[in-house]
């Protein structure tokens, strides 16, 4: 990570703590506990203004959107899509027609393997990925070289898990279609540059499709400044409700990209034998929409603007720092991505302990976070190790939190403890 | 009765020295591989029914302390047991992690397991490979199966990596 925005970042102005007052579930308690949410790169809790947001919608205007001619109806579609016009600002391109929204990140990058990915693909084509990738932009990349008769190419890593340029650039082909990367990776916590990866890849004529997941919660996406092909986020790990997502596509690649599923309010005209389908992003939305969570998605994009993402890198570098530091003096702790704090990723392993006898501990402490190959086998291959404990932290935690967590894992060789 | 300190002996015992672990290529065998795919759990058992009876039960894999040492109790406790024994003992242990009443005796030393039924996200862990033998016994004995001979058993039996 530069040094320099490291730098910036520490000497921004700190968030009020209460902002953790937002989150109602901070409230509660775990096995008689105060209950501290350490899992946060699965899913974040929500704030009260986006269950403010669903529920107004629910109670006051919940109509259906572009279906009804009626007054309330008309309300619900303006709420629905001035959200697309927020996060087209949110993602720095001026194109709301640029914002498919989807069911989530998996959604949108399967979108785009199966519609653009399809189209430009053929035989002897490569598509490059990292070893680090999450499932979700992993698998669709290697069953389309496997339908296609492509060549799946893993992009080599540094030792914090960071796709640098020059690899990047050692890997590029003539035939090479595709880069997908993560702006973030879950495991490792590795934040790539994706303004310098973009240029490696349009120079060999390909386009980039990046896994936002991680990434839109850390470091505002800036897809035009970035020069970015695809870039697909979720609303649930940024302090939204779950079941929406966000594909941003270049407006000209969208367009070319045919719908991949069919139904309502996507087409032009349905004649007998044949459709016509609309323009973008509606030709990617086919049936209703969960209209809630996008309005929630807003709601939540809003909050975190306001909020502001030098205050927020802040707080989750400053407590994920605090983490490195005290479990990397255990002896019995091996950390595997010490560098990597601005991510809010921290994996780690108690020495003889399995991830999930450790998870255990935690959890009778009251602590949640992650244990397994947190939907990534390839990084853990990559790694070498079966399963990692995984903390993640976001903006409401605090110090005493990140404590306990230190605390629970002196204990974690006592992990029968929790039998008896 | 057993006390605590001597059920975490047991599950230790059977974790870092876990019995009968070492898979055979034998045809004879029904194999069964189950993951847990929430947190990476993953064991393969094998049966072998022999006029009724499961004559050999082994077990090999990766994961938590519950997982392998319930599937090392597991396959110590099978042995030898009828078909419906063999199944009785699967139900029972999968009513005693999910807390509900059951003849835990029978169970001999896997009833040290039965704190799982306080550890719900765990009960997975420990069923997996019981869940594993279950379907191996059903599937053996609905094809018919059948070892030919006792004596032969050892045959075929690799070292696992």
């Amino acid at each position: 990570m530069n040094p320099d925005f490291l730098y910036a970042i520490r000497t921004c102005p700190a968030l009020d703590p209460a902002v953790r007052d937002d989150f109602p579930m901070t409230g509660i308690q775990s096995h008689g506990k105060p209950f501290a949410y350490l899992n946060n790169a699965a899913t974040t809790l929500k704030p009260l203004p986006v269950l403010e947001a669903m529920d107004r919608y629910y109670r006051e205007y919940g109509s259906p959107i572009h279906r009804g001619a009626d007054r309330i109806a008309h309300k619900a579609t303006t709420a629905f899509e001035s959200v697309r016009r927020t996060v087209a600002r949110f993602l720095g391109t001026p194109h709301p027609e640029a914002v498919v929204f989807t069911g989530g990140t998996t959604a949108g990058l399967n979108l785009v393997c199966l519609s653009y990915g399809e189209l430009v693909v053929g035989a002897g084509d490569e598509v490059v990925v990292t070893p680090n990738e999450h499932h979700a932009n992993y698998v669709p990349w290697q069953q389309l070289c496997r339908r296609k008769n492509a060549k799946l190419v893993l992009a080599p890593l540094d030792a914090n898990g960071c796709l640098q340029p020059e690899a990047l650039e050692s890997v590029m082909t003539e035939r090479t279609r595709i880069v997908a990367c993560s702006h973030i990776t879950n495991v490792m916590g590795a934040a790539m540059d994706l303004r310098a990866l973009a240029a490696v890849v349009h120079r060999h004529g390909a386009v980039i499709v990046v896994d936002g997941a991680q990434g839109v919660v850390h470091e505002r996406p800036d897809v035009v400044g970035w020069d970015i092909d695809f870039y697909a986020f979720s609303g649930h790990k940024l302090y939204g409700p779950t079941g929406v997502g966000v594909l941003y596509g270049r407006p000209a690649l969208l367009e070319k990209m045919p719908p991949v599923v069919m139904g309502g309010e996507m087409i032009d005209i349905v004649d007998v034998y044949e459709t016509s389908f609309r323009e973008p992003p509606w030709r990617f939305e086919a049936g209703t929409l969960p209209v809630a969570e996008v309005i929630g998605l807003g709601a939540a994009i809003d909050y975190v603007l306001e909020l502001g993402y030098c205050g927020m890198q802040k707080k989750v570098l400053g407590l994920t720092e605090r983490a490195v530091r005290g479990l990397s003096g255990l002896e019995n702790v091996h950390v595997y991505n010490p560098e990597n704090a601005f991510s809010g990723v921290l994996s780690f392993n108690i020495r003889g302990v399995h991830p999930h006898d450790a998870s255990s501990v935690y959890d009778r402490e009251g602590i949640a976070l992650r244990a397994g190959h947190h939907c990534s086998q390839p990084t853990m291959r990559w790694l070498g190790v079966g399963a990692t404990l995984r903390a993640s932290f976001a903006i409401y935690n605090d110090d005493s939190e990140v404590d306990r967590l230190i605390e629970a894992s002196k204990k974690a060789g006592d992990f029968l403890d929790v039998l008896f | 009765m057993y006390s605590s300190d001597l059920y975490r002996q047991i599950i230790m015992d059977h974790y870092q020295n876990p019995r009968n672990h070492h898979l055979t290529e034998n045809p004879d065998y029904c194999t069964v591989r189950l993951k847990n795919p929430s947190c990476g759990d993953d064991i393969t058992v094998q049966v072998c029914l022999c006029g009724g009876r499961v004559a050999d039960c082994r077990q090999n894999g990766s994961g938590c302390s519950i997982c392998c040492s319930s599937a090392s109790m597991m396959s110590e406790l099978l042995r030898e047991k009828s078909v419906e024994e063999a199944l009785e003992l699967v139900a029972c242990f999968r009513q005693m992690v999910m807390g509900e009443p059951c003849d835990l005796d029978m169970l001999e030393e896997a009833q040290s397991l039965a704190g799982v039924a306080n550890l719900p996200p765990r009960v997975n862990c420990a069923t997996l490979a019981w869940q594993a033998a279950e379907r191996g016994i059903l599937q053996a004995a609905a094809e018919g199966v059948e070892q030919g001979a006792p004596g032969e058993l050892a045959d075929g039996i690799e070292e696992a990596r």
